[in-house]
């Protein structure tokens, strides 16, 4: 009897994971079918069934629709998080090596940054943008990328340094290493897993973000988020399109996730869980 | 040998201050500077219809705006928007804490090949909301996609709209607002007092029950008071509830969402000291017995992360509403996509600013004292 019952329970819990498992992907299935038919195939009474032959003109119809605000969003999103990473390093090695009195307090105040709803510095950024002449274009949003990265950013390798014992600086500074000498020679090149982390973290939320593209920029500099949301938007469209769009503008952060999905969930944790 | 020290450590503590100060400047005017100024353009007219003008001569209205959006006949809209941001952020929360909370402890227990598992349960997360609004738009379409699942079982296949229903269920009276707001401010207090009264003694309860029973006393009291003058916030009567429209998009939230509290609660699940549960299996306690006592209470502070993070999810939400029903669709309506339309299609900047103001204040309650306890955490207070 006990020999079959943790058995049952098993396969019973297998698959109910299973179950799960085909819930979680009903919509990927139905958006690579949906981008794979015939356009003249799609209609919403075989829309569960799949092409017999793929077909791949709705790809490169959405990506002619697409290529220029995809160019741009590859721009937008490696420029602003290379940039918000390497201040995200330097900030941490101080919130987390090198804390002076009130340093907690600077660090508290700089986290508030990641949590307000971005609704309330819209208008300033907006008028200040227009101000500086920087309004609708693709500098513009990665100034705002930049600076609203920050906080999370700063977080992420703050975490990752604490990791690193105080005796490793400790050694270093016998052999007359000092401030910036520690961080080039030990920091640093200990650092590569932190920017990966953090990398990763920022490319998803930049390539992803929708609310600046579609309000700070014109359309010449607009990300491809937005250009999704004017493909697919409309009621008239046929569903082949934006299904490949929605398939071309996923796939670069989709690569970065199959591929790192440890690091993404690292980064995932690291806004929330003490590592 | 100290002094040079001393002296060392007050040159690292300059070279500090100049490393960061670049980010300090720049959250100083992006973050601070920036939602004063949102607080002060949200009292004022912004120069009463100046619209895209560069620098116009505001006037200064106090209150005006707010009164407006409570109770201005134009803005009703704005009000059933809140009430719906009330119910997508209750709904969003308990499904993807709920089944979050499923799927971990479903994989907490040595399940094989469970990397793919994650990946499959995790991957919605790494998509824009654009990207599984506009595939989810298709799978609810009213008479394709999930309505249609029941024919493959030889069933009637479903005729529900799930982003275009017009049905509204728990409706109340707008003109009740504020006796609502204060009835279940005293019932949530009436029930700490009892939680506090009833647990078992502890050096600081003392002053805690007295706290929560002034509290409950005088929002019952308010309650009776505004019951009696029977103050009326609108001269006619203004039904708002819950709208089934915002269904569909619920459940496109909770499929994208689910996997990131997965990942929180395995974590917490999987940093649980091994012996705990052997030791509980030897105790007789079985799976249930040992997540209900044991696992489940030691995730709270995991819980309140997630909620905090989900919490700021759901007020992001405006993407995923304007790829699902589209920024004009009032059925499915937050806060956040009235905040775009009076601000930039309007170009009501006042009244948008006094938008974002309102949900910057519903995030506050929140974050200000989760980001207090951090600190007091960080800070070993």
């Amino acid at each position: 009897m006990t020999a079959i019952k943790p058995r049952a329970k098993r396969t019973g819990l297998y698959l109910g994971l299973g179950f799960l498992m085909v819930v979680y992907l009903v919509p990927m299935y139905m958006t690579l079918i949906t981008a794979f038919k015939d356009p003249a195939d799609i209609n919403l009474l075989t829309a569960w069934v799949p092409p017999l032959r793929l077909h791949w003109r709705s790809f490169t119809e959405a990506f002619t629709l697409l290529g220029p605000k995809f160019l741009n969003s590859v721009i937008l999103t490696v420029t602003a998080t290379a940039a918000s990473t390497v201040l995200g390093s330097l900030n941490g090695y101080v919130f987390s090596k090198n804390k002076f009195r009130g340093s907690e307090i600077v660090f508290t105040l700089f986290l508030l940054g990641m949590f307000i709803p971005y609704q309330i510095i819209l208008i300033p950024l907006f008028q200040v943008l227009r101000s500086v002449g920087l309004y609708g274009s693709l500098f513009g949003l990665i100034t705002a990328h930049v600076v609203y990265g920050i906080p999370i950013v700063t977080l992420i390798f703050r975490n990752f340094y604490d990791q690193i014992p105080e005796s490793m600086l400790e050694s270093a500074r016998i052999d007359g290493a000092r401030y910036f000498g520690i961080y080039r020679r030990i920091i640093f090149p200990l650092s590569i897993p932190g920017f990966v982390v953090a990398g990763i973290w920022q490319f998803t939320q930049i390539w992803n973000e929708f609310l600046w593209g579609i309000t700070l920029t014109r359309e010449e500099a607009k990300p491809i988020t937005v250009g999704l949301a004017q493909l697919a938007g409309g009621q008239a469209v046929s569903w082949n399109i934006p299904m490949a769009g929605s398939l071309i503008t996923a796939l670069p952060v989709l690569i970065l996730f199959v591929f790192l999905g440890k690091f993404f969930i690292r980064g995932l944790l690291a806004g929330s869980v003490k590592e | 040998m100290r002094a040079q020290h001393g002296l060392g450590r007050r040159a690292d503590t300059i070279k500090s201050i100049l490393v960061i100060l670049p980010s300090l400047i720049l959250i100083g005017i992006f973050v601070y500077g920036f939602i004063g100024n949102t607080i002060y353009v949200s009292l004022t007219d912004w120069g009463r219809g100046a619209g895209l003008a560069e620098r116009p001569v505001k006037n200064f209205v106090g209150l005006e705006n707010y009164v407006q959006l409570f109770t201005g006949f134009i803005h009703a809209r704005f009000r059933q928007d809140l009430v719906n941001a009330i119910f997508y952020t209750l709904f969003v929360l308990a499904g993807t804490l709920g089944l979050g909370l499923l799927l971990a402890m479903l994989l907490d227990r040595a399940v094989r090949a469970d990397a793919l598992f994650k990946t499959v349960f995790l991957y919605p997360m790494a998509l824009s909301f654009i990207v599984s609004g506009t595939i989810w738009r298709w799978l609810l379409a009213p008479s394709g996609g999930i309505n249609l699942l029941p024919t493959v079982f030889g069933a009637e296949k479903w005729e529900f709209l799930w982003i275009s229903s017009r049905d509204t269920v728990l409706s109340f009276n707008w003109q009740r607002f504020p006796q609502i707001v204060l009835i279940v401010l005293s019932v949530i207090f009436t029930a700490l007092l009892l939680r506090t009264a009833l647990a078992r003694k502890s050096v600081h309860s003392r002053k805690r029950i007295l706290r929560f029973a002034a509290l409950a006393l005088a929002g019952w009291l308010l309650v009776l008071l505004f019951g009696a003058i029977r103050e009326k916030v609108l001269p006619y009567p203004e039904p708002h509830g819950f709208n089934l429209a915002t269904l569909g998009i619920i459940i496109a939230a909770v499929w994208q969402y689910s996997g990131y509290t997965m990942a929180m609660f395995l974590a917490g699940l999987q940093g649980l000291p091994a012996g705990i549960r052997e030791s509980a299996r030897i105790d007789g306690a079985g799976e249930i017995k040992y997540y209900w006592h044991i696992a489940i209470p030691n995730l709270r502070s995991i819980t309140f992360s997630a909620v905090i993070m989900l919490s700021h999810i759901s007020l992001k939400m405006f993407d995923l509403i304007f790829a699902m029903a589209g920024a004009d669709n009032a059925n499915t309506g937050h806060p956040s996509v009235n905040m775009y339309l009076t601000t930039f299609r309007a170009n009501n900047f006042a009244v948008g600013a006094g938008i974002a103001v309102i949900m910057f204040m519903l995030a506050a309650l929140l974050i200000i004292p989760y980001l207090i306890h951090s600190y007091r955490e960080r800070a070993g207070l």
